[in-house]
């Protein structure tokens, strides 16, 4: 995280531009668990990815390819909506 | 402020107002009727029907509106005006505020009008008053003729890169927006050419630099938004007094944030906004033929109050007279308020804080340095960087 | 029908709104948001409402939005959108923007700055037919300062300042129909729909809402764990439960044509759609029989009301496949 910048370094208006604003990691929200998915049962149906509160759902083009667990916050709706059980709820040890 | 009588038309302000914007041609001209600006904005209206004007004209549904969209409209990249009086600004009173912090050079005629209740429709200065702290700049014309004048001076003031806020033209109600007095506008190409382009640092609608406008902020920051806001409103009369030099060339006229009148060797100077100065000017005249040492102070630039220059022209006066056209119930009038503090800043007794913008602690080390003449104006403010 | 993939390459690998941001685990929200503007075709420029939405998503100096975002105020997002309309109007006719940029503006608010203190900038923006979509992620209550009622929360609901208690059942009015209401306003397009399993039809309406020539208005209800008392992973089967139930029912009005388009196969009894809730808990005691009959007998109201107006239903949608909920 960066530190606090004084008043003059700020743009005019309070405008953040994307292309230089940073991005919280509450991926440290998770209180115990973590999703966890098994390739091997993931038909690519994407609705993990759709779900997400958090776009933490990571894609490779149109496949799942990970969970981005800088920004997941366990609420665990991506193994409730998916239709094979691939994805898992697990110990969080981070 | 002479006006070249071969040149003049006979304008009510309001009419001079609308003929400046159309001269200037804004973007968007988001629009909502209230006595006694009306006039403004259905002669800009038949100018639009006319094709003499090009801008969207937005026929909103209440002032809140009207500034909102005037906001959005400024911030997404186009040259955005509108004008209101007393109940409006009053309605907006809660987007001015963000107008001015958001940094949308908007530029709003503002036809002076007492404040209910009980309904008035004709002229005081309560509702310039209603927004005095709201960051926005408050430029005050004495007669038709300089309505038309600080219109066509406000977008540039309002835009330049240093200053970028919103700036009210005040015309007061009746006295100058309904009556006729002559007028002498200057060309359209030579408005065109004074007005120039319309340029924000980070219009919403460039695809290719993608912002986020109009944040939430908590403690950590809410304090230096609002510091970097004051420092452009300080800077804004300098820059208003450029500009005012480079208009003279073009049309004649000299503006300024103030007009000291006969105040050389007065002795009593009484001190006012808008229209009352030119009638004051003429009671000033027939005293000092009678060998009375009275003056006039008048002020243009109610914000930022040029208080440094205020000092100056009355050093030496005896007795200052402020006449406010507005009242603040239980406390000082807002104009003598504004001019008692810049008389009185330089005597050793008193001075000015601010602090706890936005939820930023007061802590005792702070009231110390204050006790101690230690602290700066800002009290709390970072200045430096604080490391992570 | 839309699929799912091709959400999918229209957000390209960056979703309008990012994770980073401070919404709830689990808020309904962000479904409603990308399956709304990845549904639609070409750039997008979105306005806020002061809310759940805003507030979580833009605490300076973070951004979770890839999208140019303005937020002005809380009633105003209405009034701010049609000002960026004007401007983007005013731009292009005079040459100031790259001519194929044809982009959509797309206002967001809850409920409260769509049916209470929005309605009016709403309203007036409607009428005057600006080029925009404005949603209404309705949750049914003021989430974002802590669960008040607003003018969306259902009869009967507990809120904090609609509590339940020794005299109280909650709520004691019914929700306004701000879909009926947008319509009256005779815009090109206005519907009803919901994420969630029926994300399809969201996507569809976000689409014509997009290509709409003027307004179009889109109401979605999006469920909230916290304001509605409930595991967030209970959320995709409760919106499902109000459609399939029919206290919201999915519809649009096209061209003031009333069209259903969706019509559940058998209509859930509203109790169960309430039962889950902790916000109707106290309906379920056994001196509150009386009011849950009469939600009953309103949703009935309402629902053959509705039959009545649509001219047609949509030719129905494949059924969300029913979910095991662990």
């Amino acid at each position: 995280m960066r530190g606090l910048s004084p008043w003059t370094e700020l743009a005019p208006g309070g405008v953040v531009v994307r292309d230089e604003a940073e991005q919280p990691k509450t991926g440290d929200w998770r209180t115990g668990l973590k999703p966890a998915a098994d390739l091997s049962r993931c038909v690519d149906c994407l609705l993990c990815w759709l779900y997400c509160p958090d776009s933490a759902i990571l894609l490779d083009g149109t496949a799942f390819a990970g969970i981005d667990l800088d920004y997941c916050k366990g609420c665990e709706l991506c193994a409730a909506v998916c239709p094979t059980g691939a994805i898992e709820m697990v110990g969080d040890d981070d | 402020m002479t006006t070249e009588l071969a040149r003049a038309q006979l304008l009510t302000g309001g009419e001079a107002v609308a003929e400046a914007m159309r001269q200037i041609d804004p973007d968007v001209v988001p629009v909502y009727p209230i006595t006694p600006q009306t006039p403004i904005i259905q002669t800009f209206a038949k100018f639009v029907a006319d094709g003499r004007a090009r801008g969207e004209l937005v026929d909103v549904e209440s002032e809140h509106s009207a500034m909102s969209a005037a906001v959005a409209a400024a911030l997404a990249g186009a040259r955005t005006m509108t004008a209101t009086s007393s109940q409006g600004l009053a309605l907006m009173a809660e987007i001015v505020y963000i107008a001015a912090s958001l940094r949308a050079p908007v530029v709003m005629a503002l036809g002076n009008r007492a404040l209910s209740g009980p309904i008035n429709i004709h002229c005081d200065h309560s509702d310039s008053m209603l927004i005095r702290d709201s960051g926005v700049i408050q430029l005050f014309a004495e007669n038709a003729q300089e309505a038309y004048d600080l219109t066509v001076i406000a977008p540039r003031l309002a835009e330049h890169p240093d200053v970028l806020l919103p700036v009210l033209v005040c015309l007061d109600g009746f006295t100058i927006t309904h009556a006729a007095e002559p007028v002498a506008p200057l060309d359209d190409e030579a408005v065109r050419a004074f007005v120039g382009e319309y340029r924000v640092p980070h219009a919403l609608l460039d695809l290719g630099r993608v912002t986020t406008q109009g944040p939430f902020a908590m403690p950590d920051y809410y304090f230096e938004l609002r510091r970097q806001q004051a420092a452009a409103i300080d800077g804004a009369n300098d820059v208003f007094a450029e500009l005012c030099l480079e208009y003279e060339e073009l049309s004649g006229r000299a503006y300024g944030p103030l007009q000291g009148y006969r105040l050389e060797g007065a002795e009593t100077a009484l001190v006012c906004l808008g229209s009352s100065a030119g009638t004051a000017k003429d009671v000033v005249d027939d005293l000092r033929a009678d060998g009375a040492p009275v003056g006039l102070l008048k002020i243009c630039s109610f914000r930022p109050f040029p208080a440094e220059a205020i000092q100056a022209l009355l050093a030496g006066v005896e007795t200052v007279a402020v006449l406010d056209r507005a009242d603040s119930p239980g406390g000082a009038p807002p104009l003598f308020a504004e001019v008692a503090a810049a008389l009185a800043a330089g005597a050793p007794a008193l001075r000015s804080y601010v602090y706890g913008l936005g939820g930023r602690d007061l802590h005792p080390a702070d009231i110390g340095d204050v006790l101690a003449g230690a602290a700066r104006h800002y009290v709390g403010v970072r200045s430096e960087p604080c490391p992570a | 029908m839309p699929r799912l993939k091709t959400l999918v390459r229209n957000e390209a690998g960056t979703p309008p709104l990012r994770g980073g941001h401070s919404l709830c685990q689990g808020c309904g929200i962000p479904m409603v948001v990308r399956t709304v503007l990845d549904s639609i075709e070409g750039p997008t420029v979105v306005v806020s409402a002061t809310g759940c939405l805003e507030v979580a998503t833009t605490r300076y100096p973070t951004t979770a939005w890839n999208v140019p975002w303005l937020h002005v105020a809380f009633e105003n997002a209405a009034a701010a959108a049609s000002g960026v309309e004007s401007a983007y109007c005013a731009l292009r006719r005079r040459g100031g923007l790259p001519q194929e940029d044809e982009l959509t503006i797309v206002a967001f608010a809850g409920d409260g700055g769509s049916y209470d203190i929005g309605l009016q900038a709403l309203s007036g923006a409607l009428e005057r037919g600006h080029r925009f979509v404005f949603v209404c992620y309705d949750n049914q209550a003021y989430m974002n300062t802590g669960v008040q009622r607003s003018g969306a929360t259902p009869f009967g609901a507990a809120t904090t300042t609609s509590p339940a208690g020794e005299f109280s059942f909650g709520k004691l009015q019914q929700r306004k129909d701000l879909t009926a209401i947008a319509a009256a306003h005779h815009v090109p397009y206005v519907a009803q729909s919901a994420a969630g399993p029926h994300w399809q039809d969201l996507s569809r309406k976000a689409a014509l809402a997009a290509k709409a020539d003027g307004p179009a208005f889109l109401n979605v209800l999006a469920d909230c764990p916290l304001g509605w008392g409930h595991e967030a992973t209970l959320a995709p089967a409760l919106v499902n439960g109000a459609v399939e139930s029919c206290i919201w029912p999915l519809y649009e009005v096209d061209g003031g044509r009333w069209r259903l388009t969706y019509r559940p196969e058998k209509r859930v009894p509203i109790a169960d759609w309430l039962r889950p809730q902790k916000r109707f808990a106290h309906l379920f005691r056994p001196e509150a029989a009386g009011v849950l009959d009469e939600i009953q007998r309103q949703v009935d109201e309402g629902w053959a009301a509705l039959l009545e107006r649509c001219e047609e239903t949509w030719p129905a949608v494949a059924r969300p496949r029913a979910r095991r909920l662990r």
